[in-house]
């Protein structure tokens, strides 16, 4: 079966890649792209170790298609990040040790990220309710729940005109 | 695994020849049944045929007071639309406690219906919605009710070449109201151990007029309960006609007893969930239940 060319957009650039027809767009980024951030826990769908977001939509990228992405925008934890400048959410997370062996992080940094980007002010309950997608076997998901609730806080006062 | 070809159609018609030319091609919504069953090998079809590139396929549709879903639309997507959430809330609600969010950013109802679960937590409130599927096939459209599309776990009666195209939805009636509830261990990423769709009518006396009651994961497929829905035509839903109906849902189940749930706690919850849901849709319905 012939390779398939597809033409997309990662993190604000413009990207082209050739792949296998039932590719994941996981699989692509990681081993065609080097984009190993976005891991592999499960590979159907219930860990969220995977989740990028693609047209604005978080999804697992395990179970997108990589052909599906031509012409679709993505965006993964690499984009996360201004240059060395962490973003509210990945510091919140450093501050409250809400990682142990790391493997979830990307994917709990990009569905967090995804949320205060629509709410600025959830509420506990909205963000487990919207964390239930992302798996941590290390944690016990409090100190992560913290962390994303001390992000929303301080972006909310960031985007507070002084 | 033998290769799979990725095709992704403008048009129907082009979709229907690739589906027709290949009996084992399979139509890709999200995926979130799909991809997973590819993995798993179960699933090796000759071809994935993506519905997202034909256009009028994802959205939700309006013509007058009806209803009309594109097959690829995700569930997340039901949610956003505000018009359809007052109009079928036990059907959005339902498509919404499918997996997580990531899932259901792609995760279609159409899929849902399709992949024959009897666990599907969609199906139950189409059912009752009443909603029909147009489906295109080698031989032009044909429009079917929703609970005719799945005939046992994991089958449908869908035809090589058929896929379904659109879920459209009956004028909300006036007095009507709807409601899904699902038994589940916990809230979210779960299966239902037992569903209970119900639309109903009541008019401005309180009297129910229409009802529409079906049930998931107590038998191989959804299955639409008449005899439930005759207890409460003609009541003002008091004890009696709900009791009427908990027993008609119960005499209907006929589920398997699993790791998820015995026979007895089954049909026994499966009242419990019918009568929970038809005191919602009356509520959704305006009228003192």
């Amino acid at each position: 079966m012939s390779k398939i060319r597809v033409s997309t957009t990662v993190n604000g650039d413009a990207a082209e890649f050739l792949c296998e027809p039932t590719s994941s767009l996981l699989d692509v980024l990681r081993d065609t792209m080097g984009l190993t951030g976005s891991k592999e826990g499960c590979g159907s769908g219930d860990c969220g170790a995977c989740t990028v977001v693609l047209d604005g939509e978080m999804v697992c990228s395990c179970l997108v298609l990589a052909p599906e992405a031509e012409g679709r925008t993505i965006a993964t934890i690499e984009g996360v990040a201004e240059g060395s400048v962490l973003h509210p959410v990945q510091q919140k997370f450093l501050e409250h040790a809400a990682l142990q062996c790391g493997f979830c992080t990307p994917g709990f940094i990009v569905a967090a990220k995804a949320l205060l980007d629509r709410n600025p002010d959830p509420t506990e309950s909205e963000v487990r309710y919207w964390l239930a997608g992302n798996l941590c076997r290390c944690t016990g998901y409090d100190k992560i729940v913290r962390a994303v609730m001390a992000a929303a806080a301080e972006l909310r006062q960031e985007r507070t005109p002084a | 695994m033998p290769s799979t070809a990725y095709h992704a159609p403008g048009t129907v018609e082009d979709a229907v020849a690739l589906l027709a030319a290949d009996p084992t091609a399979r139509p890709l919504g999200g995926g979130t049944d799909l991809i997973v069953q590819m993995r798993a090998g179960r699933l090796s079809p000759g071809a994935v045929i993506d519905l997202k590139r034909i256009g009028g396929m994802s959205g939700v549709h309006r013509a007058g007071d009806a209803f009309a879903i594109g097959a690829a639309t995700p569930c997340t997507a039901l949610k956003a639309d505000a018009a359809l959430s007052a109009a079928w809330p036990g059907v959005v609600e339902a498509a919404n406690l499918i997996g997580s969010v990531q899932v259901r950013n792609r995760a279609t109802m159409a899929g849902n219906l399709c992949n024959a679960s009897p666990a599907a937590d969609s199906v139950p409130a189409l059912v009752a919605a009443g909603a029909v599927c147009v489906i295109a096939g080698p031989s032009g459209q044909r429009e079917v009710p929703v609970e005719a599309i799945p005939v046992s776990p994991g089958k449908t009666s869908l035809a090589p070449g058929e896929f379904v195209v659109e879920i459209r939805f009956p004028p909300k009636p006036a007095g009507g109201g709807d409601a899904y509830l699902r038994s589940t261990p916990r809230t979210e990423m779960d299966i239902a151990v037992v569903g209970a769709g119900v639309s109903i009518v009541l008019d401005g006396e309180g009297i129910c007029t229409a009802a529409r009651i079906a049930l998931g994961a107590v038998g191989p497929t959804v299955v639409l309960v008449e005899d439930a829905a005759a207890a409460l035509v003609g009541s003002k839903l008091d004890d009696d006609a709900l009791a009427a109906m908990s027993q008609a849902v119960q005499a209907a189940s006929n589920p398997i007893d699993d790791k998820r749930g015995t026979v007895s706690y089954r049909k026994a919850m499966a009242g419990v969930l019918a009568r929970r849901a038809v005191l919602i849709a009356a509520s959704r319905a305006g009228a003192k239940a």
